[in-house]
């Protein structure tokens, strides 16, 4: 909506301060995390069809994970590298959004 | 024998097919705030000028009881009229005959008026109020949309086509508005969206009310969908009475000259802009006082706000502006601002309206979430955009002109016209704060004060660099001018460029980033 508070603010760009307003969009950007490889991530929302592994277990990179049902198709998550399961944040039957945090390895 | 059997016999039929889908839909249409599809034809052509076509096609639905219905001219009202006494080609979806849905007959109307449209060179303006895709007609539906599509494709760049959303318009049917020029949206009625609320949440379990999923404002402030909002479909309708005044009738035509006005702004143009480079301003000030009448008609007036573009008229001629918003973001640079704007030179360059820009910009919005939203490829829209126009093209520098931002906003070097700059101008690589510490690193650094020998770095940079002379010593501007003179310079910029000539290699056509 239109901003008529005129509530303006500092904004840098190439280290020069400027007076300005920001806008809504830019107001609700979200702020950048670096990817930890360690928590393996939803890249797409859907029901977990199955957890095919216990905390504390040891995999090789590759091995299935779990099952994930998005958009009618059914996806294997492997194991990113080779490591043990640490923790379990999900349970057969969720539906998650995108970008959860589904299984932490180490 | 008389005629008169068959007469009343037609004046019959016609007046039980102009119901559309009788009273207690029509009344439904009404309570949710609607007009219906003839009055709100009506309500943008000139008076008694609609003739209608098609008004006794019906629908070829076989299966799930479809051929037991009556759907009295399919759901979609087409036809042409004229606006300001000037021919324009209409159809209007009717909500009230099953939801507007579309069905073959509905869409060979659409496509029929389309045809028309095009082959007479007349604008074509369609207004969307359509459940979607009529499910028991099957893939015969998706044919039609996809038949839509193709002629909004092939008539775009030749004749204006206007989308105006009076209701839903969901799936498939919204890449129509999509291909089109100019999206029309009013708040509480217009709902654009790919799936909607009850899929979303059946789905991902994510809850949002249709407003919030794609609203009006939605369209018009965070997707960029949108080209004009509105409060309601009177306010929606002389929106499009308006943008019509300022654009030609097909891509062979000028836009209309109007009587010359002087601008009625008061305040003088100095008095607009701070000095200080650092303080906003509202850029569309300095437009008001540069056109006929202060007419400024802004388009996106919502989206991407880092950046105004519009209509208005500069000796009775209308003009595509161009101009950084200091006074949102500071006037950046970003996916969105470049994307709005590429796309508005691209309009005015397929319909021979002369680009005005006026610049003041401190560079590119920095931030991990620009660069990974492809800030790269959608500001290289804006670089294509200005490099490919033949229209005439000219810049005013006001203030801030640096780094890839002066060379992105139609810079000499893209092909403008004319370049003029304000003495305030500062024609840089960038600001002199950036310069100083990556030029006098090794002096801040070593100072025993290296904040005061910042300082007096940067005034050293600023001494030298921020101000218009650099580059106008090469001829990449061509005058330096005073504030005031503004106007009169566009004018005349813009009276010898009447008759330009830019001839560009034969290709099929360009491969733009998008």
């Amino acid at each position: 909506m239109e901003d008529n508070s005129l509530n303006y603010q500092i904004f840098v760009v190439n280290s020069a301060k400027y007076l300005t307003l920001t806008t809504t969009k830019y107001d609700r950007r979200k702020k950048y995390l670096p990817i930890d490889p360690k928590e393996v991530r939803s890249i797409i929302p859907g029901s977990i069809i199955d957890i095919l592994v216990t905390p504390g277990q040891v995999l090789k990179a590759g091995e299935v994970l779990l099952i994930l049902d998005a958009m009618k198709m059914y996806t294997q998550i492997e194991m990113p590298f080779d490591g043990v399961i640490k923790s379990i944040h999900i349970e057969k039957g969720d539906r998650i959004p995108k970008n959860t945090v589904m299984i932490t390895i180490e | 024998m008389s005629f008169k059997r068959n007469i009343l016999d037609l004046r019959k039929r016609k007046k039980e097919a102009q119901q559309g889908g009788g009273e207690k839909a029509i009344e439904k249409q009404v309570a949710m705030g609607k007009k219906t599809a003839r009055e709100r034809i009506k309500a943008i052509l000139d008076e008694n000028s609609f003739h209608e076509y098609d008004l006794f096609v019906e629908h070829t639905g076989r299966d799930f009881d479809m051929e037991k219905k009556v759907l009295h001219g399919d759901g979609v009202i087409i036809g042409t009229g004229t606006m300001y006494n000037q021919p324009v080609a209409i159809y209007a979806q009717d909500f009230t005959v099953a939801g507007g849905s579309l069905g073959l007959m509905h869409a060979r109307k659409i496509t029929k008026i389309m045809d028309h449209a095009l082959k007479m060179r007349v604008p074509l303006i369609g207004i969307n109020d359509s459940g979607g895709a009529r499910i028991q007609e099957g893939v015969n539906s998706l044919a039609g949309y996809g038949e839509i599509f193709y002629r909004n494709t092939i008539a775009s760049g030749v004749i204006p086509q206007i989308s105006v959303i009076l209701g839903p318009c969901a799936g498939g049917a919204v890449y129509s508005p999509a291909l089109t020029d100019f999206v029309f949206v009013v708040e509480n009625i217009s709902k654009m969206f790919i799936t909607g609320p009850g899929v979303i949440k059946s789905v991902l379990g994510e809850e949002i009310s249709m407003e919030e999923l794609g609203g009006a404002m939605v369209h018009s402030e965070i997707t960029g969908n949108a080209h004009f909002f509105a409060r309601s479909e009177d306010e929606c309708f002389a929106q499009i009475k308006k943008l019509i005044t300022f654009i030609p009738w097909n891509n062979a035509q000028k836009a209309l000259k109007f009587p010359i006005q002087e601008p009625k702004i008061t305040k003088s143009i100095e008095e607009i802009v701070p000095v200080d480079p650092h303080n906003p301003y509202d850029i569309r000030d300095i437009i008001k006082a540069v056109t006929d009448g202060s007419d400024f008609f802004e388009i996106m007036e919502y989206f991407a706000k880092n950046i105004v573009i519009g209509f208005g008229r500069i000796q009775g001629n209308t003009i595509g502006f161009v101009a950084n918003q200091p006074m949102y973001l500071a006037g950046v640079l970003d996916c969105d601002s470049s994307d709005k704007a590429a796309r508005f030179i691209r309009y005015c360059d397929a319909f021979n309206i002369p680009i005005v820009t006026l610049e003041d910009m401190p560079g590119y919005l920095p931030g991990v979430d620009q660069e990974h939203a492809g800030v790269i490829r959608h500001g290289a829209k804006l670089l294509y955009a200005y490099s490919e126009a033949t229209v005439p093209k000219v810049t005013v520098i006001i203030r801030k002109a640096y780094g890839g931002g002066y060379i992105a906003m139609n810079s000499r070097h893209l092909g403008a016209d004319f370049v003029f700059a304000w003495p305030t101008a500062e024609i840089a690589v960038m600001g002199p704060e950036g310069a100083a510490n990556i030029v006098f690193k090794k002096e801040i650094d070593e100072a025993e004060n290296p904040a005061e020998m910042r300082k007096q770095k940067i005034q050293e940079y600023k001494d030298k660099f921020a101000n218009p002379f650099v580059a106008a010593s090469k001829g990449y501007i061509d005058e330096v001018i005073e504030p005031s003179e503004t106007r009169a310079r566009l004018i005349h910029s813009l009276e010898v460029s009447g008759s330009k000539v830019d001839q560009r290699p034969a290709k099929k056509h360009g491969v733009p980033p998008f």
